[in-house]
């Protein structure tokens, strides 16, 4: 199958198999606790597993865009800075 | 024990997994490879790493854009949401009329964007058209084709026009289901109209206002065909949102790489917002 239309790069393929790896970590995570951890954290909602990866990608995007907008091309910090609001989401939200 | 969960459920959601991988997110990816890449066309692509994006963000072309479309959703959804609860509480609820009513305010709805796009580009036209011809007949200065303001008023009333029934058929869907035990013990308790509306039509309406704000607020901000059709952008970029803007790069200039790092900046701030908008109303649905 001829994929080239796709205009596959090797950063984004190891972009989307992080968010696959990811996804079906999440899936393993629920086979093994059911029902998504439902919880109230800081932001005053109540938020399952689920939402907590959607947000913390969520924010991670905006973290790029903010970063490349503010700082520089250079986006490692801004992934180290990503990772660690990721944590503190599944910590507190 | 009874197993409370019974994840095996989920393989019945595979075929429409499968639909929304072809439909969306295979051209969702495709989009993210072209944003980090140049074409000159024939299949041959030239890596550009981050700097659309930098272009993009940097761009003022782009921020008054969105500038635009932020502020035509807030108008729109300012307009359509309490026009619509005003109309779907004055609908009648029984009788001959209730037909006529859903007929009458399902047609709008009926009309492609393109034939209500053409169809307000008549109508507000100077020479011919009954609203331009009227109003200027009667001393008021209009011409949507030269003047930013008239543009802007053309397209949202022509917004207002077609979507409000929307929002009407949603509310009028969420009033009927109300029991008339509701009304009966709002009587006997002695409940103004006001207390009525706020206390027990509002709270039962919550979930399909919900419906209704989101789709106002996406389709609004991904508006492209009608004013398209109606003002081309112009005057000037008067009325060029980001979609409008979004395909002249794209498609006018055949520069896919930015286009593409603006649709996916243009696909988070509407996930983001629609994300907002959505736990916002939730929650206070789950509180109320």
């Amino acid at each position: 199958m001829d994929l080239s239309w796709m205009a596959w790069t090797g950063p984004t393929a190891i972009f989307f198999l992080v968010i696959l790896m990811l996804v079906i970590g999440m899936g393993v995570w629920e086979y093994f606790v059911p029902g998504g951890s439902p919880r109230v954290g800081i932001l005053r909602f109540e938020t399952t597993r689920g939402d907590r990866l959607f947000v913390s990608l969520l924010g991670s995007a905006f973290i790029h865009l903010a970063w490349l907008g503010l700082v520089g091309p250079n986006l490692w910090w801004a992934l180290a800075l990503s990772v660690v609001y990721a944590v503190g989401v599944f910590r507190l939200v | 024990m009874d197993k409370s969960w019974n994840n095996k459920a989920w393989f019945l959601v595979l075929p429409v997994l499968l639909l929304v991988a072809f439909s969306a997110v295979i051209p969702l990816m495709t989009v993210v490879n072209y944003s980090v890449q140049d074409t000159f066309g024939n299949n041959q692509f030239f890596w550009a790493g981050t700097d659309w994006f930098s272009d993009v963000l940097s761009s003022a072309r782009f921020h008054d854009a969105l500038l635009r479309n932020l502020a035509f959703s807030a108008i729109i959804l300012l307009i359509e949401v309490p026009l619509g609860i005003f109309i779907a509480l004055n609908m009648p609820r029984k009788g001959l009329g209730v037909p006529f009513c859903l007929v009458f305010m399902s047609l709008p709805l009926l009309i492609p964007w393109n034939v209500v796009g053409t169809i307000w580009q008549v109508f507000g036209r100077v020479d011919i058209g009954l609203l331009g011809y009227t109003l200027n007949s009667i001393g008021i200065d209009y011409n949507y084709v030269s003047d930013p303001f008239d543009a802007w008023v053309t397209v949202i009333i022509m917004d207002v026009w077609h979507w409000t029934s929307l929002v009407v058929l949603l509310c009028y869907a969420g009033l009927v289901s109300i029991p008339d035990a509701y009304y009966q013990a709002a009587k006997i308790d002695g409940a103004s109209r006001w207390s009525v509306f706020r206390f027990i039509q509002l709270p039962k309406m919550n979930r399909v206002l919900l419906i209704a704000v989101l789709l106002r607020f996406m389709d609004s901000f991904m508006i492209y065909t009608e004013p398209f059709v109606v003002t081309g952008g112009g005057p000037g970029n008067a009325t060029t949102f980001l979609s409008i803007d979004l395909v002249k790069t794209a498609i006018g200039q055949f520069d896919v790489g930015p286009a593409a790092a603006m649709s996916l900046i243009y696909f988070l701030i509407i996930l983001l917002l629609s994300w907002v908008f959505y736990t916002v109303m939730i929650t206070n649905d789950a509180k109320g």
